[in-house]
Formats: C-alpha cells, sequence, structure tokens
C-alpha cells in the first residue's frame, strides 16, 4: 500500500512532516554535508531580527541530564545579512524554508515580517515569541496574552506569509495562547520552545551558563511537551507542530497521536544529524504497519 | 565532513590517565588534515545529548586514533568500549594548522592532550624544530620519544619537577628565544591549556611572529550551527566580532584573536 506522508502545513506545502527546530540547524548549509536537506519537510532557521546581534557571552551551552541548556542570545546576521549569505544556497534546494523572526518591540516584529515578504523562496515565518534568553522582550510578548495578541496582529498586517507562532512553555493555560493565534490569523502554531531553566556548578557555585539562566530542549522536556502539543491541539483548528525533545520515530509519533500535524527535530540533530531522517522513515513504516494511507490518519488520534 | 560508524582497533591506557584509541574509520581518516578533530558520540550514555570533541592524534591509511584523558562521564564511558564494538564519528572538522611558512623555524608549544593534537602536524612539516611540552607531572607528558623518533628536539617541563625541567613552559621556552633561537624566526604551533596558550601569543604579538593556537571551547552540534563554540575575533574595523571554534577554528593565527584584559574565552580557566 502507498503511503503518501506529504502535508499542507496552513499553505506550506511539504514532502513530510519531520522539520528541523529554530537553532538547532543553523541556516541550512552548516549541516549539508551529512543531510540531505531535500529530503527534509522543512527547515526553519536559527532567530532572525531586523539588523545584526552578537549574543549573549560564552558559556552558552550546558550538557544536562537527557537535555541542555542554552542561552545563545539569538546573535544573527540580520535581515539584509541573511538573505545575501544564506537565500541563495537555500533557493537552490527543493525544501520549504521557514524564518524564525523576533523582535524587540511591535514595530520590529512588524518590520521583519514586511521585508520578509518581498524575499524570494520564502514558505512562511515562524514568529518567536517565547525565546528564554533575550533581556529586550521576546518572551514578555510570549507569556502576556494582550502583547501576543498584539505582536500577531502586527505582523499578520504586515505580510500574507503563512504565520506559524511559536508558543512558550510556561504560561498558565496554553489553550488561550493558541486560540489567540487562531483569532490573531496565524496559519498555524507550534510547541514548544525550551523551557526557562538553570544549573549551578557546585564547585565554583557560579551558574553554569553566562546568562545565568537559560532554556531547556532535548529528552527531557518530552512529556511536558506532548501535554501541551495535546491541550493546544484540542483547543484549536489550525495545524500544531510538536516540537520538544523528539530523537525517534516512536517520540515524533506521540507528538502526532497526541494532535500535532507536523513535528519538528531539535537537539537531537547535535546528537545524530540523521535524527530526521530515521523519524521520517519510522513514520512511515508505522503508518504502512497500522494500515494508514496519510499522516493525517493518525493525527489527534488519541484513544482515551 | 561525514558521519560514520567506526570500529574499534585497539583502545588501551597508556599513562597518566590517558587512553589511546584506534578505529577503524575508512570515511573520515583519509581526508583529515593536522589539527582537525572529530566529534563522538558516546556509546551507550544515552542521557547525555551532546558528542564529545577530540583532536585527531593520527592517522594511518583508513585508521584514525585519538588520545583522551578521562576528566567526566563521557570519557569515562568511552573507557569502557572493547575491539570491535562501533562507535559513531561525525569528522573531519574544523580549520586546523597550516603548512610552515617557507624558510620559518618551527617551534611546537603543548599541554595536556595537545601534544596529541600537535603529532600530526609535527610529522608533517617539513622541517623538524624544537617542540615544548609542559604538564603539572611526568605523567601528562605524552609521545616524547614518537616526537624524537620524527627529528624534534623535545624540551619538557613539570611544575613538580619529576620529569625535564622544574616549571612552566615558559621557563623553557624564554631562554631557549634568548639564547638558542638565534637569527631564525620562528612560527609557533601551540595547543594547551589556555594559560599555556595566552602566554604563546603574548611573546608572538611582541616579537611579530606568527602563532597558530588551538583553542578549547565547549561545544555542542561541532559542525557550526548552534553557535555554542564562539570565541572573539577583530573584525577588521577596529571591533570584534564572534568566531565560530569549530567552523572557523579551532585553530586561530594569535592576531586574528581579539583579546580584552578580562576577556577569558575558557571559563576552566577563570578565577
Ligand atoms: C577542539 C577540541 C579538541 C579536543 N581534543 C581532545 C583530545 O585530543 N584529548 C582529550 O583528552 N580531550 C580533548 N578535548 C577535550 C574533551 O572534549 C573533553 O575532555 C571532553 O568533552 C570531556 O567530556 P566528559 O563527558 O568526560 O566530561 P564532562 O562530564 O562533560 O565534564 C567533566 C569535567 O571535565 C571538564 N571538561 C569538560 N570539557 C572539557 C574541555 N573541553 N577541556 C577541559 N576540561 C573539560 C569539565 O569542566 C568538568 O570538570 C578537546 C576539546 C576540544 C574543544
Ligand atoms: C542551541 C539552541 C538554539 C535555539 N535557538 C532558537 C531560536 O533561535 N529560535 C527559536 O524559536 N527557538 C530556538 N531554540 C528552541 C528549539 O527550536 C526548540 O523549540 C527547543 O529546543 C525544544 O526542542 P528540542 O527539545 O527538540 O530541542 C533553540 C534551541 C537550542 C537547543
Ligand atoms: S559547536 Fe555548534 S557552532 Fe560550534
Amino acid at each position: 500500500m502507498h503511503v503518501d506522508l506529504s502535508i499542507n502545513l496552513g499553505g506550506i506545502r511539504m514532502k513530510n512532516p519531520v522539520m528541523t527546530a529554530s537553532g538547532t540547524f543553523g541556516y541550512g548549509p552548516e549541516y549539508a554535508d551529512l543531510v540531505n536537506l531535500d529530503t527534509l519537510g522543512a527547515i526553519v532557521v536559527k532567530g532572525i531580527c531586523l539588523e545584526p546581534k552578537t549574543g549573549n557571552e560564552p558559556p552558552r551551552t550546558a550538557e544536562v541530564a537527557s537535555g541542555m541548556l542554552n542561552a545563545i542570545g539569538l546573535p544573527g546576521p540580520g535581515v539584509d545579512g541573511f538573505v545575501r549569505e544564506y537565500m541563495p544556497f537555500l533557493r537552490r534546494h527543493d525544501v520549504p524554508v521557514i524564518v524564525n523572526i523576533w523582535g524587540r518591540t511591535l514595530e520590529e516584529y512588524a518590520e521583519v515580517a514586511a521585508r520578509f515578504s518581498d524575499v524570494e523562496g520564502i514558505a512562511g515565518l515562524e514568529i518567536n515569541v517565547s525565546c528564554p534568553n533575550i533581556k529586550e522582550g521576546s518572551q514578555v510578548f510570549g507569556t502576556h496574552l494582550d502583547l501576543f495578541r498584539k505582536v500577531l496582529d502586527a505582523v499578520r498586517a504586515a505580510t500574507p506569509l503563512p504565520l506559524i507562532p511559536k508558543l512558550a512553555p510556561d504560561v498558565s493555560n496554553i489553550a488561550d495562547f493558541a486560540r489567540a493565534a487562531e483569532e490573531s490569523g496565524a496559519n498555524a502554531v507550534s510547541l514548544i520552545n525550551s523551557f526557562p531553566a538553570m544549573a549551578i556548578d557546585i564547585k565554583t557555585r557560579k551558574p553554569r551558563l553566562a546568562n545565568i539562566t537559560g532554556g531547556l530542549s532535548g529528552p527531557a522536556i518530552r512529556p511536558i511537551a506532548v501535554r501541551l502539543v495535546w491541550l493546544a491541539a484540542r483547543a484549536v483548528s489550525i495545524p500544531v507542530v510538536g516540537i520538544g525533545g523528539i530523537s525517534s520515530p516512536e517520540d515524533a509519533l506521540e507528538f502526532l497521536i497526541a494532535g500535532a500535524s507536523a513535528v519538528a527535530v531539535g537537539t537531537a540533530n547535535f546528537t545524530d544529524p540523521g535524527t530526521a531522517g530515521r523519524v521520517i522513515a519510522g513514520i512511515e513504516t508505522y503508518l504502512r504497519e497500522a494500515g494508514h494511507q496519510r499522516v493525517d490518519d493518525i493525527v489527534g488520534s488519541l484513544r482515551i | 565532513m561525514k558521519q560514520e560508524h567506526a570500529e574499534v582497533i585497539e583502545h588501551q591506557p597508556i599513562q597518566g590517565g590517558y587512553n589511546l584509541l584506534v578505529m577503524h574509520a575508512p570515511g573520515i581518516a583519509p581526508d583529515v588534515r593536522p589539527g582537525q578533530f572529530v566529534h563522538v558520540q558516546v556509546p551507550h550514555l544515552n542521557e547525555c545529548v551532546l558528542r564529545r570533541p577530540f583532536s585527531v592524534f593520527k592517522t594511518e591509511g583508513q585508521r584514525l586514533a585519538i588520545l583522551y584523558k578521562d576528566v567526566g562521564k563521557g570519557t569515562r564511558t568511552l573507557g569502557n568500549l572493547r575491539p570491535g564494538e562501533g562507535l559513531n564519528l561525525i569528522g573531519p572538522l574544523g580549520r586546523g594548522f597550516p603548512a610552515l611558512q617557507e624558510g620559518l623555524y618551527p617551534v611546537l608549544v603543548a599541554g595536556g592532550y595537545g601534544m596529541a593534537a600537535l603529532y600530526q602536524t609535527a610529522r608533517l612539516l617539513p622541517v623538524k624544530g624544537t617542540a615544548f611540552f609542559g604538564g603539572r607531572t611526568g605523567g601528562d607528558i605524552l609521545c616524547v620519544s614518537e616526537f624524537e623518533n620524527l627529528g624534534w628536539d623535545v624540551r619538557i617541563t613539570t611544575e613538580d619537577g619529576s620529569l625535564g625541567q622544574a616549571g612552566r613552559v615558559t621557563d623553557a621556552l624564554d631562554p631557549w628565544m634568548k639564547n638558542e633561537l638565534g637569527s631564525r624566526e620562528p612560527e609557533l604551533f601551540a595547543c594547551g591549556p589556555t594559560g599555556m596558550l595566552n602566554a604563546v601569543a603574548d611573546r608572538a604579538l611582541e616579537q611579530g611572529w606568527t602563532a597558530w593556537i588551538s583553542m578549547d571551547t565547549n561545544m555542542g552540534c561541532g559542525v557550526g550551527a548552534c553557535l555554542t563554540c564562539v570565541v572573539k575575533v577583530h573584525d577588521g574595523r577596529g571591533g570584534w566580532s564572534w568566531a565560530r571554534s569549530c567552523r572557523e577554528g579551532p585553530v586561530f593565527e594569535c592576531r586574528e584573536l581579539f583579546r580584552e584584559p578580562a576577556n577569558v574565552t575558557n571559563r576552566k580557566s577563570m578565577p
């Protein structure tokens, strides 16, 4: 029986439901020797804002049990630098490019979105309102419902591109944020971003990150993410992208069954750059063995 | 850059907590240049999401060897690997040491695993010069006979005086520069603890010599994607920018590195 892995994620046509999570796959070329980019569902690039940014001092990451903390601080080349340095490379590939964007103010979010509207080869924008490592805003937009709506309205008014707000995990009611996204005209939502966290070196009594706190990612957060995805997916009819600790096909299937229409692989790219490929193959096998022809057949198929 | 499942051929402790691990890695070994590293997924260490970077010690045809010290859970777990078992490698990675400039006299300065990281350079350099090895104690000084067999003049210092001259590398390097270097212009190749690297850079900057320095930074992805491993470099406009140690490094020329009085790129050496 033929299994069709292709999906339509809020207007973005993908060969399969497996993408790379922002910040864990660079801007595309970094892993190109090891991963055939054309086999991915989509590439989500590292967060981009208006101007070039330097990010935080090292140490920027610390490994912890079944995960890692990061406080990279969103360094990047800015919109123009990104388009100049990386879009020619990305356009040569047959894979949707989703740009993760952020700003310090509402106006900046809108301007970044507007600028990308005119750039050839961009399939959609993931709106990062949930980075735990930026002092200048960002996460504030993701944890205050009224500010969250304002960002989404501003970005929606600025661009016709498909929009995927990326939800913060540390909110009291995730369904409210998912619904607000849908009401503001978002085409999908993704979740979760890394979870605010901290680790201390007891010998030196210093924080293990220069930024003191950072975001926890990896298998340690997966059960938290599965629950939040389940809650968000029940609340909206737009597609949900499940993110958090996915390192095997079984992990990804949990998210699909919980209600995600697609998934993103993050930290596991560091462990094994072949993870996304294994996840794609494993989803196909699972669908075939269960007698399904399309990914949608299992999305939200949780039996309670 | 390739990812491959290598097979352990030989694995044995050598001295001072160091182990020699020789692998069959036909996809990676032939492409390794001096000073490059491999990113190793430690088998049976499922709670660890990050690979561990190790400089390539030697390559011989399809064989690749690393010399590593047991310092934590990754290196301890690596120690259990038996010949015939497999482990996943990504490599070769990074920008290693360049070829010697015409007419210059090569000087190696190494501490810790730096002796392993410089071995391939020592082997391939067309001129064999002087190598300065420093450690806390005699057990930290690796591969002396290997370097001597290649024709290097090896000068050893240990802090406890148990091998070679008592003191630090600079206690041997400075008098040598003054009394033995003569009119030759050296080109330096260094890998070791941050303090040693700073001392080498200080001397090179002062004299206007070229010094290639291999940096030890925390690493995440190892391939340039995560921006964990950054060091400050001059941006050519009077300021600085970040360079990724795993891509633009780990080897930098000391004039590329941006140094400010309080800038210490390696947290392990912070007070
Ligand atoms: C480019 C590069 C090349 C390297 N080449 C070699 C090599 O050829 N041989 C070798 O033995 N080691 C080498 N290292 C260091 C090696 O990567 C670390 O020792 C290793 O990652 C430690 O892993 P672990 O799980 O055993 O220690 P962890 O459990 O992660 O850490 C345990 C302890 O080791 C210390 N530690 C961790 N990483 C480092 C580090 N990079 N340098 C110094 N101390 C560290 C930690 O501060 C901690 O105290 C290299 C590092 C880099 C960046
Ligand atoms: C090193 C690193 C950098 C990240 N950078 C970004 C970023 O720029 N923008 C963003 O929205 N999320 C970023 N994230 C969060 C991931 O995209 C993802 O949401 C999170 O890591 C959880 O997934 P995982 O457990 O599979 O890694 C980053 C994560 C890591 C580990
Ligand atoms: S370790 Fe990821 S960019 Fe260098």
